[in-house]
């Protein structure tokens, strides 16, 4: 084991205010258990679970009440013992509709009921075959809890004829005031260790890279404590302080060199799997405890709140609550995000829960909050220069905003990670991101139609032949 | 729901929720600070003709910037400070002496011809001081080549300038290095004096308000250019004829140079190619607006040829 100082710098990325001062000497604090919690069937990305309890169920903490529904998807369990009040459509952090079970944990369990046990039965990861350990990490519900949420057991099964050359650990964390992660790094060391060494075993043994960004220094000792005896290819790549560095192609870049093509590419194109530490911790509590992922840290900062922390929280917890265990707010908030300010949602309320991937809840005042407005681009190039994926965000926004998505796709807008950075550098405010964001869509609906529209002709076809053998046969 | 104990000012949007806190004013806020030394030498070298030029060039640009919003029912934008940035550069690239009623009709054609009508700032094609400035050239020649000597020279009330002493082939004519370097010479108001407007560019790139590329390349061509022909000796090719407030303040202008790097570096180029063409064959003795003009045509085709490459991308 070795730290090395991270040998490639890629091209744009910016300096937001970091902020997280607020928060990172913060202990993870155990939230008290809400009296009721509102569990999301759609906390991943891919397919939402299906629900598999009714109003008036009694489930038990850690009981599957969301049943994994396709290949991109993930199971959903219980996050506590409760009552089931209602099952319905709640908007989630990014204001989408989904499922959610409404569970009120302040009802006893029913008279002779089995004691609370764990949920599932604890694996030896030393004698585990492969097959038993990744579908551990299925059924314990876990993906990535950086932000994306991406299925976890998809991402450490490569398809045939791809291999895993490079376990990329991802401790950048480099969104403005959230700490979550960093916390982790510090308090769950132990955790990440054991849980590197059951991803290796799962991918056959691929050198290993914890990538955390320089302004951590407690983190990468605590990094480098923890694994000073491990066997192996293992490498902690201290990275210069930039964002996007966090971003999954950008961190494969920074720690080995290597290049993403575009979509649908993925990182194990070139060999790695890069996964967020605070996963890495849940698959070693899933695999050594039969733990799964019912609760993670959440950085709850920002300038209006008046005790920013580090909460433990079960997932589906809502920001209300998070918010009273904070005391409160000192100052009246403008702004509340989920997430952190670059990528993170404005919510509309505080009824919106938590899930697996809810990383920080920001309550900014005025003196923080930006009103973007559409200014006239004057060209500067700053977006283009701040760009990481060198996109020309300049020319792309103009052409979105002439309603031209042909002249934004030409532009790669599919390529664009919607990081932020475009928008952040602009003097003339203007809503560089939310423009790709828009083409991007509308690329999007246009290919589901146009694949749709393909099926039908092509079952149209198969129909006609079909007729036509028939006719042939009489 | 709009959440009881958040804010009055309570915000939605999308993200990101942070920001580099910078605006266009405070960006031609900058250029203007970076112009004043240069603009300070102007008055002293040119006095009162000079302070009236500059005056009336600012206020008739900010005043028309006004009018034209008004007259099309779009919000004000003299805030930008786009305006006032504008009537300077104007008046810096005029004799100082030149009937003020012309600089009235040439800010006005900065303005509303070059800039709104186009649909304003961000949109103009040309450079709006430099379209100005050609336009004036254009309708009143004489005035506009007609040179007051600065001021340490008591004995002469107008001159020929260096260019023209070249064009003439009298290089002996043109002043010492020295004199160029600190702009005791004859020439528009703000373009003499190439210490100060070295002062200005040095504030713009520590400011990051313009990157090296279009300087650099302009500069350099033109150096290139006069080493391999002869015509006149580099330093006296760069130092006179507006190339430095051109390559520093007017072709690094955002709305009208290119956009990427690459894009910029053959911009810059072109621009100190034409300009000494200009000078080397055409009948005047300048060339460096012509050609920023003809290369802000350009830029367009340039922005096409120069796309970035995308990350990952083939």
């Amino acid at each position: 084991m070795k730290t090395v100082n991270s040998p490639f710098k890629f091209k744009g990325g910016v300096h937001p205010d970091y902020n997280k001062e607020l928060a990172r000497a913060e202990q993870i604090e155990r939230l008290p258990l809400p009296g009721e919690l509102v569990i999301s069937m759609s906390q991943h990305l891919g397919a939402p679970a299906k629900c598999l309890v009714k109003p008036g169920d009694f489930v038990r903490r850690g009981q599957l009440i969301g049943e994994k529904n396709g290949f991109i998807s993930v199971c959903v369990r219980a996050s506590a013992d409760g009552k089931v009040k209602a099952v319905e459509k709640r908007p989630g952090p990014a204001g989408g509709l989904a499922d959610a079970v409404i569970l009120d944990t302040t009802v006893p369990p029913p008279e002779g009921a089995e004691p609370a046990a764990v949920a599932l039965p604890p694996l030896d990861w030393k004698t585990a075959a492969r097959e038993e350990l990744l579908r551990r990490v299925e059924e314990a519900g876990i993906c990535g809890m950086g932000g994306a949420g991406f299925p976890s057991a998809v991402k450490l099964n490569p398809p045939p004829g791809k291999r895993c050359e490079y376990l990329i650990l991802n401790g950048a964390e480099c969104e403005p005031y959230l700490t979550a992660d960093f916390r982790v790094m510090l308090e769950r060391a132990d955790r990440i260790r054991v849980g590197v060494e059951i991803m290796r075993r799962i991918l056959g043994g691929p050198a290993v890279r914890i990538a955390i960004e320089a302004n951590k220094p407690e983190a990468i000792a605590a990094m480098e404590r923890a694994f000073a005896d491990i066997d192996g290819n293992v490498e902690i790549v201290v990275l210069p302080v930039l964002y996007p560095q966090g971003s999954e192609k950008h961190q494969i870049y920074a720690t080995v060199g290597r290049t993403v093509p575009e979509p649908p590419a993925l990182p194990i194109d070139v060999g790695c799997v890069v996964e967020n530490v605070g996963t890495v911790a849940a698959i070693a509590d899933a695999v050594e405890k039969g733990e799964p992922l019912l609760e993670r840290v959440t950085t709850v900062s920002g300038d209006a709140v008046a005790n920013p922390k580090n909460i433990l929280a079960p997932c589906g917890t809502k920001y209300a609550d998070l918010l009273a265990f904070c005391g409160g707010l000192k100052e009246p908030a403008a702004k509340v995000i989920s997430g952190g300010t670059m990528m993170g949602f404005a919510v509309p309320n505080l009824d919106i829960a938590t899930t697996k991937t809810t990383s920080g809840l920001l309550f900014l005042t005025r003196r923080r909050v930006f009103q973007y407005a559409s200014g006239a681009c004057i060209n500067c190039g700053r977006c283009v220069r701040a760009c990481p994926m060198n996109l020309n965000a300049a020319e792309i926004s103009k052409a979105v905003e002439a309603n031209d998505v042909a002249a934004a796709e030409a532009l790669h807008v599919m390529t664009c990670i919607e990081c932020g950075a475009c928008s952040f550098s602009c003097p003339s405010y203007r809503t560089i991101t939310q423009f790709c964001r828009k083409a991007k869509a509308s690329i999007r609906a246009r290919q589901a139609a146009e694949r749709a529209a393909a099926a039908k002709a092509k079952a149209a076809e198969e129909e006609k032949k079909a007729a036509e053998a028939r006719k042939e046969a009489k | 729901m709009k959440p009881k104990e958040l804010g009055d000012h309570y915000i939605l949007s999308s993200s990101p929720h942070a920001h580099a806190r910078i605006s266009v004013s405070r960006i031609m806020l900058d250029v203007i600070l970076a112009l004043l030394p240069t603009t300070a030498m102007g008055i002293w070298y040119f006095g009162l003709p000079a302070v009236w030029t500059i005056l009336v060039c600012v206020s008739t640009c900010v005043v028309t910037e006004a009018l034209c919003r008004l007259a099309m029912k779009r919000e004000s934008s003299i805030g930008d400070l786009s305006a006032v940035l504008t009537g300077l550069l104007l008046a810096l690239n005029l004799p100082a002496g030149l009937p003020l009623w012309m600089a009235v009709v040439g800010s006005v054609f900065a303005i509303a011809v070059a800039k709104q009508v186009f649909g304003g700032l961000g949109m103009n094609p040309f450079n709006p001081a430099l379209a100005a400035r050609a336009f004036m050239l254009i309708s009143f020649t004489g005035p506009m080549t007609t040179w007051l000597a600065p001021r340490p020279n008591v004995d002469a009330v107008t001159c020929a300038t260096p260019l023209a002493a070249v064009k003439a082939g009298a290089l002996a004519d043109v002043p010492s290095t020295w004199n160029l370097l600190i702009g005791n010479m004859p020439g528009c108001i703000g373009e003499v004096s190439a210490l100060a407007l070295a002062l200005g560019a040095a504030y713009l790139l520590w400011r990051k308000v313009i990157t090296w590329h279009i300087p650099a390349a302009f500069l350099a061509t033109v150096a290139v250019y006069a080493l391999v022909t002869g015509r006149a000796p580099a330093h006296v090719e760069i130092l006179t004829g507006g190339v430095m407030i051109g390559a520093f303040f007017m072709a690094t202008d955002y709305v009208t140079s290119p956009t990427t790097a690459k894009g910029k570096l053959i911009f810059g180029a072109g621009c100190g190619l034409l300009c000494m063409l200009i000078r080397h064959f055409g009948s005047y003795p300048e060339g460096c607006s012509f050609a920023i003009l003809i290369m802000n045509a350009v830029t367009p085709l340039i922005n096409r040829w120069t796309q970035p490459k995308p990350f990952g991308g083939k």
